[in-house]
């Protein structure tokens, strides 16, 4: 098997992998570099557990192949939280409830903060629109959206004082 | 099981190459077709063939002319941020942004959209009715083909080995045109069109309608381009009396298919009510009241 060597930026650390040509970004990044965060909930582009941001666009990873990365600046939900510090995506999914067995939950959040990077002041449509691709069996999504527009609020109340 | 081969070629000269090189080679844009047929082992291409680094597949450029370019494996939610495209074309480019999701739209293009060929595809009727051209090219240079000519049934297309569309090129048009498109899905997200239309208007200083064009979707083997459809709503104002030719052309003009997600007449009916609200949105488009 020849395998092809990557480089690419993961939460803005340069990262290397080798990888098969039909290996998506997905297990690439859980199996290759180790982060587990992103889940394969359909591997068809249905459910959007594997969310990341490529070159700063929401993408289903499993639906990428690695080889596609070469270059490219990866965002996983492993690059959210500063340190031990939430971020306030994942400081209200705590505080709202927003999330049982957790499974779609770092996708949400990855899709939630796209969306807040590219529009601070959502209304509920345009979030329960956005976030139409990431798919939950266990919340009923209204805690997930109440979450969302209360961590939109409190971003740009952050953005205002800042 | 054969190994597969990914190559990302950096000119069109590489990439058809490549994809003349390897029979059983497929491009690959954003992969939300492809990739998805590969993993269900529906689809085994011997070399996949990035094209998102050939020059002019990836963008979207205003010519001098008025014209738009858009690069056949430019992802939908880029299309969709183009001010400009979106003001001038907003028929096309709705039609791009309903496909999938937000990440689905994150990778989706207009050149996987047509060359995966289904009947249901949604940026197609858009095309059409735009009068979009493709720019393809292969071992034998560049050649420009219309977008309804390039669907040859579901899953096939008229390209000939080693050819790929670098890029779609929309027509310049004038004050008092616009453009509409609509699809009738049974949710309100993530869903497969059951008809879809998209209608393309002039209108003449005067008001009446100069120019229309109407494409219709998933109600036959390839999008239609349905020329009477068009002609019926020429030559005046968009009435009541028009919008009953369109509807009745329109319907005229279908040879769908039974399915689970429509029966051949209901999709023949939808055909006509969605080319006469399409119509309807695009001709208070074009008179500017929208
Ligand atoms: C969850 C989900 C929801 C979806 N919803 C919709 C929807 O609502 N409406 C809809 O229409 N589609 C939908 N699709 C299908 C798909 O997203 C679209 O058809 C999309 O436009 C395909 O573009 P792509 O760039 O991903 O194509 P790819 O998967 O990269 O390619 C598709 C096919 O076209 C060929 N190809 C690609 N680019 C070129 C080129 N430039 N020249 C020649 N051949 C080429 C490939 O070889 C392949 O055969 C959905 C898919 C998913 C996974
Ligand atoms: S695992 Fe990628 S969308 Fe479901
Ligand atoms: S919390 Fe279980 S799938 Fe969303």
């Amino acid at each position: 098997m020849s395998k092809i060597h990557v480089t690419t930026t993961v939460n803005g650390d340069s990262a290397e992998f080798l990888t098969d040509p039909q290996t998506t970004l997905l297990d690439a990044l859980r199996d290759e570099l180790g982060l587990t965060g992103s889940k394969e909930g359909c591997g068809s582009g249905d459910c959007g557990a594997c969310s990341v941001m490529v070159d700063g666009r929401l993408v289903c990873s499993c639906l990428m192949l690695a080889a596609e990365a070469q270059g490219r600046r990866i965002e996983t939900i492993e690059g959210m939280a500063h340190g031990g510090e939430l971020h306030p995506l994942q400081q209200k999914f705590l505080e709202h409830a927003a999330l049982q067995c957790g499974f779609c939950t770092p996708g949400l959040l990855v899709a939630a903060k796209a969306l807040l990077e590219s529009n601070p002041d959502p209304s509920e449509e345009e979030t329960r629109y956005w976030l139409a691709g990431n798919l939950c069996r266990c919340t009923g999504y209204d805690k997930v959206i109440r979450a969302v527009l209360d961590a939109a609020a409190v971003l740009r109340q952050e953005r205002r004082a800042a | 099981m054969a190994e597969l081969q990914y190559l990302a070629p950096e000119s069109v000269d590489e990439a058809v190459k490549a994809l003349a090189s390897a029979p059983g080679a497929r491009v690959l844009a954003g992969g939300t077709d492809l990739i998805v047929q590969m993993r269900a082992g529906r689809a085994k291409p011997a070399a996949v063939i990035d094209v998102k680094r050939v020059p002019g597949a990836v963008g979207v450029w205003r010519q001098v002319d008025g014209a738009f370019v858009i690069g056949a494996a430019t992802p939908a939610a880029e299309i969709g941020e183009h001010a400009a495209l979106t003001a001038t074309w907003p028929g096309v480019v709705e039609a791009a942004n309903l496909i999938g999701s937000t990440q689905v739209q994150g990778r989706a293009s207009l050149g996987g959209n047509l060359c995966n060929a289904s009947p249901a595809a949604d940026s197609v009727p858009a095309l059409v009715a735009a009068r979009a051209v493709c720019v393809v090219v292969g071992p034998a240079g560049k050649r420009e083909v219309p977008v309804e000519a390039v669907q040859a049934g579901p899953g096939r297309t008229t390209l000939h080995p080693g050819e790929f569309v670098l890029e779609f090129r929309l027509p310049p048009r004038g004050q008092r045109a616009s453009d509409a498109y609509l699809r009738l899905i049974p949710r309100t997200e993530m869903d497969i069109a059951v008809v879809g239309a998209g209608v393309n208007l002039t209108l003449a200083a005067d008001g009446k309608i100069s120019e229309a064009h109407v494409a219709l979707g998933a109600v036959a083997p390839t999008t239609l381009l349905a020329s009477s459809a068009g002609a019926a709503i020429v030559g005046g104002a968009l009435d009541d009396a028009a919008l009953a030719r369109l509807d009745a052309a329109a319907c005229a003009a279908c040879n769908p298919i039974s399915d689970k997600r429509g029966t051949s007449e209901y999709r023949t009916r939808i055909a006509g009510v969605l080319a006469r609200r399409a119509a309807k949105i695009a001709y208070d488009r074009a008179r500017g009241v929208s």
